[in-house]
C-alpha cells in the first residue's frame, strides 16, 4: 500500500471513470450542486453506452436547461416554451428510426406545456420524455410553481403555499400514469449515488422502450433547487428526502412493456 | 488478497465547490478546500490517500470534474 504512488494509480490503463465526451468541455451554467447537471451527464452516458449517439435527437426546453444544447454533443433542438412534446412528436414522425427525447423542467413540462404533454402521452408518441422536478420556478428567481409543496415558501408564495387560495400541487407523473399512451411511467431523483444509478437504468430502459415502438416512456427526476429553496447543496438534498419524497415517492408507477 | 487502491483527480477550474461528494464518500477523502479557484469557489480537493476508486464522488458530481482511477495490488 505505502509502496505505490500516485503516478502509478494514474495510469490510463486504471481508469475507471471520466466525464462523457458526450458532454462538451463548456462549464455548465448551473449553480453549483444542482441536479441537472447530473441528470445530463447521466443521459449522456446512457447515449454512449447504447451507441446511439449519432441517431439520437434530444429537444431542449425553456428554464434553466434552456441551454442543454450546448452541453450536450449531441443533434438537439430548441422548443418553444412547453412545446417540446409537440416538436418531438413532429420530428418523432417525420424520422422515425430516430431516438428522440425532450428534456423538461416542471415549469415547461407541468405548467406552461400541460396540454402539450398530457395530449403527447395520451396519443402514445413513440418518445422518450425526461422532467426534471424541483417544485420551484429556478431560472426566473424562485417563484412558486405547480408542483410547489404545500406550505412551502417560495418568492410568491413567501408565507408558504396556501392550497385554498393557490391550489394543490400538480403531480403530473401519476396524471400521466392513467393514460393509455404511456408504457413507462417512473420516478426517480440523482441525490445520492444509489440514486443516480437507478435513475440511470430507469433512462436506459426509456431508451430501449423506443425500439418497442408503443408509446411514451416518462421518467421523472425529483431535484434540488437549492438557490430557489435558500439552502447549501448538502442541506437542499436532505430537505428533498424530508419533504418531497413523503409526497413524491420514488419508484415505478407503471411498466407497461410487455 | 487482492486489495485495490484508487485515486480521483478533480478539475479544480470547473468544480463550483457544492460540496454533494463529501456524504458520498465512504472513505472521508473528499474535503472541500480552504484556497479558491479562478471563479471564486472553494473546490473539492483529496485530503487523504484512503481512496478505493469507487466512484461514487464522480456519480454524484453535477458537473462531472472528477475522474477516477483504481488499481489491484497482488
Amino acid at each position: 500500500m505505502a509502496n505505490i504512488t500516485k503516478e502509478e494509480i494514474r495510469k490510463p490503463e486504471n481508469l475507471v471513470y471520466k466525464k462523457t465526451d458526450l458532454l462538451t468541455d463548456k462549464a455548465l451554467s448551473y449553480c453549483p450542486g444542482c441536479g441537472h447537471g447530473t441528470t445530463h451527464r447521466i443521459v449522456m452516458e446512457v447515449l454512449e453506452e447504447m451507441d446511439i449517439q449519432d441517431k439520437t435527437i434530444g429537444i431542449a426546453p425553456v428554464g434553466c436547461s434552456v441551454l442543454a444544447y450546448d452541453f450536450m454533443n449531441i443533434d438537439m433542438q430548441q422548443a418553444a416554451h412547453g412545446r417540446a412534446p409537440a416538436l418531438a412528436t413532429a420530428i418523432k414522425r417525420l424520422m422515425p428510426e430516430k431516438f428522440v427525447f425532450t428534456y423538461q423542467g416542471d415549469g415547461d413540462l407541468a405548467a406552461i406545456g400541460t396540454a402539450e404533454t398530457i395530449h403527447a402521452c395520451n396519443r402514445g408518441e413513440n418518445i422518450v420524455i425526461i422532467f426534471i422536478n424541483n417544485g420551484i420556478y429556478g431560472m426566473t428567481g424562485g417563484q412558486m410553481a405547480p408542483t410547489t409543496l404545500p406550505g412551502m415558501k417560495s418568492s410568491t408564495s413567501p408565507y408558504g403555499r396556501d392550497t385554498h387560495l393557490m391550489g394543490n400541487p400538480l403531480k403530473m407523473t401519476e396524471l400521466v400514469a392513467q393514460l393509455p399512451g404511456t408504457i413507462y411511467v417512473t420516478r426517480q431523483s440523482v441525490h445520492t449515488p444509489s440514486n443516480v444509478r437507478k435513475t440511470k437504468k430507469a433512462i436506459r430502459k426509456a431508451f430501449e422502450n423506443q425500439k418497442l415502438n408503443k408509446g411514451v416512456s416518462f421518467v421523472e427526476v425529483v431535484s434540488n433547487c437549492n438557490s430557489g429553496w435558500k439552502m447549501t447543496p448538502v442541506q437542499s438534498n436532505k430537505w428533498m428526502e424530508e419533504n418531497m419524497f413523503p409526497f413524491y415517492p420514488l419508484g415505478d408507477i407503471k411498466v407497461n412493456t410487455d | 488478497m487482492a486489495k485495490v487502491v484508487g485515486d480521483i483527480v478533480i478539475d479544480i477550474e470547473k468544480c463550483k465547490g457544492c460540496g454533494v461528494c463529501i456524504p458520498a464518500c465512504p472513505q472521508d477523502v473528499i474535503s472541500l478546500s480552504k484556497n479558491v479557484n479562478g471563479k471564486g469557489y472553494n473546490y473539492a480537493e483529496p485530503v487523504n490517500d484512503d481512496c478505493t476508486g469507487c466512484m461514487n464522488c464522480a456519480i454524484v458530481c453535477p458537473d462531472g470534474v472528477i475522474t477516477v482511477y483504481r488499481k489491484k495490488i497482488e
